[in-house]
């Protein structure tokens, strides 16, 4: 890439100050500047980083290629800015001003500067833009980013929050199933069962499916998977909380559960846990 | 009753699944179908997005709100542009299945549902209406 010579650096240098008081007034007035999240002093004193650090990078006479190492404190910067924007709750479009903002504080010095001469500041005017974009677009990558993690992140934890496995009683596990049973839920839910039969020495474990809004063939057949799996580690598996729609749709789907003792409530499938473990309550 | 519009959802990933099936659930509710309605048809929305899915490599769903005869109801039609159906018979038969499933999606969602119609060409795709009635 051919580096560009370009005057952004005199004016960064220049009107240094100018530019970060512009900038500060452009952020604040804008309807997307956030006050209950960023104090104008916080504010402040990222922007004046910022400048700090892009005005260091520009010194290198690179103002086109930010993929260059000089330019790396800015995008480290950048990034850890709008990692902690996109966890405190802002917006793409919130993120992204912090950028786009500086552009017309930037502007309206090079028309100062170069006032007349059209065709220079046209070429100057976007060289800056390409780099103010560059920054900007970098910074809403980082920021959706983050959000993503944030959303793997939460996935990975509903999955392992919604999949817990009780011990009821000695020898009966309780597992209430929430939500709908993908494959991958069905992997959880198994191995969790499985550990848990092992550990509590467990011959009975209750499903219980009240919590599924619709059981499917999917669903079913993610069931029968996982009671197969558990009669083989020698427990037995009793399938309560299906409900009438629930019964009736299964009917009609022709999804059978074989010899699978299913119950409708959670209370019917503790009575027949505990008439078939001997255990008497009194 | 207010005219509701139709409306066409992509089904494309199996997240795509649940939010046609929380759609349908939404539409039946405004419209007074019963609890048992309600979980036959998301149960048969269920089946169809997902053989659209993983038979059909992706399509959409389109929600229509038919009137005829004095009746209203709810219809569902998914289309895809895969490889099709070869024998429709055979697939609508229980435990029928070129994937790794039960084989009973097809033939169950006939089952839940008033009208089924399908229709499917090798190589071009293939088209699944399904209405119930009130």
């Amino acid at each position: 890439m051919t580096k560009q010579k370009s005057r952004l650096i005199e004016i960064f240098e220049k009107y240094e100050q100018e530019i970060l008081e512009d900038w500060m007034r452009e952020q604040i007035a804008s309807i997307t500047y956030r006050k209950d999240l960023l104090t104008e002093a916080g504010l402040r004193k990222q922007s004046a980083e910022l400048m700090g650090l892009i005005i260091t990078a520009s010194r290198s006479g690179n103002v086109t290629d930010i993929s260059a190492p000089e330019w790396k404190p800015v995008l480290d910067f950048l990034a850890a800015t709008s990692k902690t924007r996109a966890a405190q709750g802002f917006t793409t479009q919130e993120t992204a001003t912090f950028i786009f903002s500086l552009k017309q504080p930037v502007f309206a010095r090079m028309k100062l500067e170069l006032g007349t001469n059209a065709v220079a500041l046209a070429e100057e005017i976007w060289i800056a833009t390409v780099l103010l974009d560059k920054l900007g677009l970098f910074t809403a990558e980082t920021y959706q980013k983050s959000r993503e993690d944030i959303i793997r992140r939460q996935q990975m934890e509903l999955l392992e929050l919604s999949t817990p496995v009780i011990k009821i009683w000695e020898g009966i596990l309780v597992l209430p199933l929430i939500g709908t049973l993908d494959d991958a839920r069905t992997q959880v839910v198994m191995e969790n069962l499985l550990q848990n039969v092992v550990d509590t020495n467990s011959s009975i474990a209750i499903i219980d499916i009240t919590g599924v809004p619709a059981v499917d063939t999917l669903v079913a057949q993610n069931l029968i998977k996982t009671v197969s799996a558990a009669r083989l580690m020698g427990a037995h598996c009793i399938i309560s909380g299906i409900r009438p729609q629930i019964a009736q749709t299964m009917v009609h789907l022709g999804v059978e559960f074989g010899d699978v003792v299913t119950k409708a409530s959670l209370a019917d499938a503790l009575k027949y846990a505990f008439q078939q473990a001997g255990i008497t309550v009194t | 009753m207010s005219q509701k519009e139709p409306e066409t959802i992509e089904i494309k990933i199996s997240e795509d699944i649940l939010r046609a099936r929380q759609s349908v659930r939404t539409c039946m509710v405004d419209l007074g179908f019963s609890l048992i309605d309600q979980t036959k048809m998301v149960t048969a929305a269920s089946e169809l997005a997902r053989n659209t899915i993983d038979y059909g490599k992706g399509g959409t769903m389109r929600i229509e709100y038919p009137a005829e005869e004095g009746r209203t109801g709810i219809r569902l039609i998914f289309l895809d542009h895969g490889p099709g159906i070869a024998d429709i018979q055979q697939a609508l038969k229980d435990g029928f299945t070129t994937g790794s499933g039960l084989g009973l999606g097809l033939g169950g969602s006939k089952r839940l549902v008033n009208d089924f119609e399908i229709r499917s060409e090798p190589d071009k795709g293939t088209q699944v209406t399904v209405t119930r009635w009130r």
